[in-house]
């Protein structure tokens, strides 16, 4: 198992209630394992733990059961080894695009003109040159994403949470990001996990895509897609392989 | 009704009551800044020194009760029962601890003016989104990090509306402080000349304290701009 970066070894997450005592199983002996670099694509029903799945990984939540293991390290708490980015930017509103970008490297406490440098080169990477004394206000739906890409990015972690990052994005700008994302991801080789409603989306950009049951959520089926980049939603073996992994996933909203 | 015009004064009659206030001599140890900036001076000061306490205070309290429960469980049943208490009611007690001038002025201030600012501080850092927290937790930002670096900006604009609702409320604690317990500042002058009954000079009085209220609040504006610069746009 050389060059395995990201070991999810049979998670399970329970949620208590805080009123009546019950309790709701998102997620149930969910395995799988990621290789260094690889793009891994997540879909499955609304509900089914996707999320869950990825604060797990990304220290924000705890399992209940099983582990995860980043370069064979348990994960027990947040850390810059991984960087997440939400469907929603979350981004600073009062930092402009540099302030957002710098500061993951501002709290590890890398000096001013070091993070300032790291700021500028990873605005660059996602192609927003001169923008960076703009505030979130300024910015569109597609530039407020690059900027919490990049700002997920200057921390140089070892795998990309990404959690419907295009989702509120229209067509276009979202057809332009995955290209976007792709050289990102291409260029500095990181592991990515990518969770989507859009199977299209993910025979677009992953070298796996994993199809998760309904609630509660564990792997159904993994389809690896080895199609080369880039690739042309419009190719034959593009569109069968779309269509079998919808039916898969079909059969989980029934 | 035997002298309406002194009861119900002109226009012209404020503004020469006004000009008549520039120049008559000052208060105590003010003799030089004449009657009516003499006044105003010192009640500006003892609000800017009450309102100062009451933001240091208020901020501080409302930012530990705002980020840590247990704070709040501990705190919060002491406040919500001194709240509704009138600062006016305190006059009585204010003159008896701290006699009479700047000392129950500033005090009376301060406890108009604490409690809008702590429950809009509170406010401002329970809202702090969720997602900011967990971003700044998975870019490796710790408690202290998380609390100054996203908490406390991310309250700033609910921090800004109580300094600012707060000094309202400072200001009309001030002038009814001065109107008992106080032997200078504005709201002593136009107590006076009601009890000499000269009314014109009292609504100039009374002129004085819309206009200095006023420009303390274009001031607090200003300043609430060049913090919240990010939020125009």
């Amino acid at each position: 198992m050389s060059g395995r970066k990201l070991i999810i070894d049979g998670v399970g997450k329970t949620f208590m209630e805080k009123r009546g005592g019950t309790s709701t199983v998102a997620l149930r002996d969910f395995s799988l394992s990621i290789g260094d670099g690889e793009f891994v694509c997540l879909v499955g029903p609304s509900g089914c733990g996707k999320t869950t799945l990825l604060k797990l990984v990304a220290g924000l939540e705890h399992a209940s059961l099983g582990a995860i293991y980043i370069d064979g390290k348990p994960v027990t708490s947040p850390g810059p080894d991984r960087g997440l980015v939400f469907q929603d930017f979350a981004l600073f509103p009062w930092r402009d695009v540099i302030g957002n970008v710098a500061f993951g490297p501002e709290v590890l406490e890398v000096p001013p003109a070091e993070r300032l440098q790291i700021a500028e080169r990873c605005i660059q990477l996602v192609g927003l040159s001169g923008i960076g004394h703009k505030y979130p206000s300024e910015l569109s739906g597609g530039m407020k994403q690059r900027v919490a890409i990049a700002r997920a990015l200057a921390n140089n972690p070892g795998v990309l949470l990404m959690d419907e990052p295009f989702g509120s994005l229209d067509a276009q700008t979202r057809n332009l990001m995955q290209n976007e994302l792709l050289r990102i991801w291409y260029d500095n080789k990181k592991a990515v996990v990518f969770v989507t409603h859009s199977v299209e989306e993910a025979v677009y950009l992953a070298n796996r895509v994993v199809v998760m049951t309904g609630s509660p959520g564990s792997v159904k089926q993994i389809f690896p897609v080895e199609l080369s980049y880039p690739r042309s939603r419009t190719d034959h073996s593009f569109i069968s392989l779309r269509e079998k992994i919808t039916r898969c996933m079909a059969e989980e909203c029934r | 009704m035997a002298n309406l015009p002194q009861l119900f004064p002109t226009p012209v009659s404020v503004i020469v009551a006004l000009g008549q206030l520039l120049v008559a001599p000052g208060p105590p140890g003010m003799a030089w800044a004449g009657e009516l900036m003499g006044n105003t001076l010192i009640s500006l000061w003892r609000v800017i020194v009450g309102f100062a306490l009451a933001a240091v205070t208020g901020v501080f309290l409302g930012v530990i009760i705002g980020w840590w429960r247990n704070a709040r469980d501990l705190l919060e049943p002491v406040i919500e029962i001194l709240r509704p208490i009138p600062p006016l009611a305190w006059i009585p007690l204010a003159m008896l601890w701290f006699g009479l001038g700047f000392k129950p002025a500033v005090f009376l201030i301060w406890l108009g003016a604490f409690f809008p600012i702590l429950a809009n501080t509170v406010l401002g850092m329970e809202n702090t989104p969720h997602k900011l927290i967990e971003v700044a937790r998975t870019l490796g930002a710790g408690p202290w990090q998380i609390l100054f670096k996203v908490g406390v900006p991310s309250a700033a604009p609910s921090i800004m509306a109580g300094l600012r609702i707060g000094i309202g409320i400072g200001w009309m604690c001030l002038v009814a402080a001065e109107l008992t317990g106080s032997n200078s500042g504005l709201g002593y002058m136009i107590m006076y000349y009601y009890s000499t009954m000269e009314a014109s000079k009292t609504v100039a009085g009374m002129l004085m304290i819309g206009i200095a209220g006023y420009l303390m609040f274009i001031g607090l504006k200003k300043l609430e701009d060049k913090i919240l610069f990010w939020k125009a746009a």
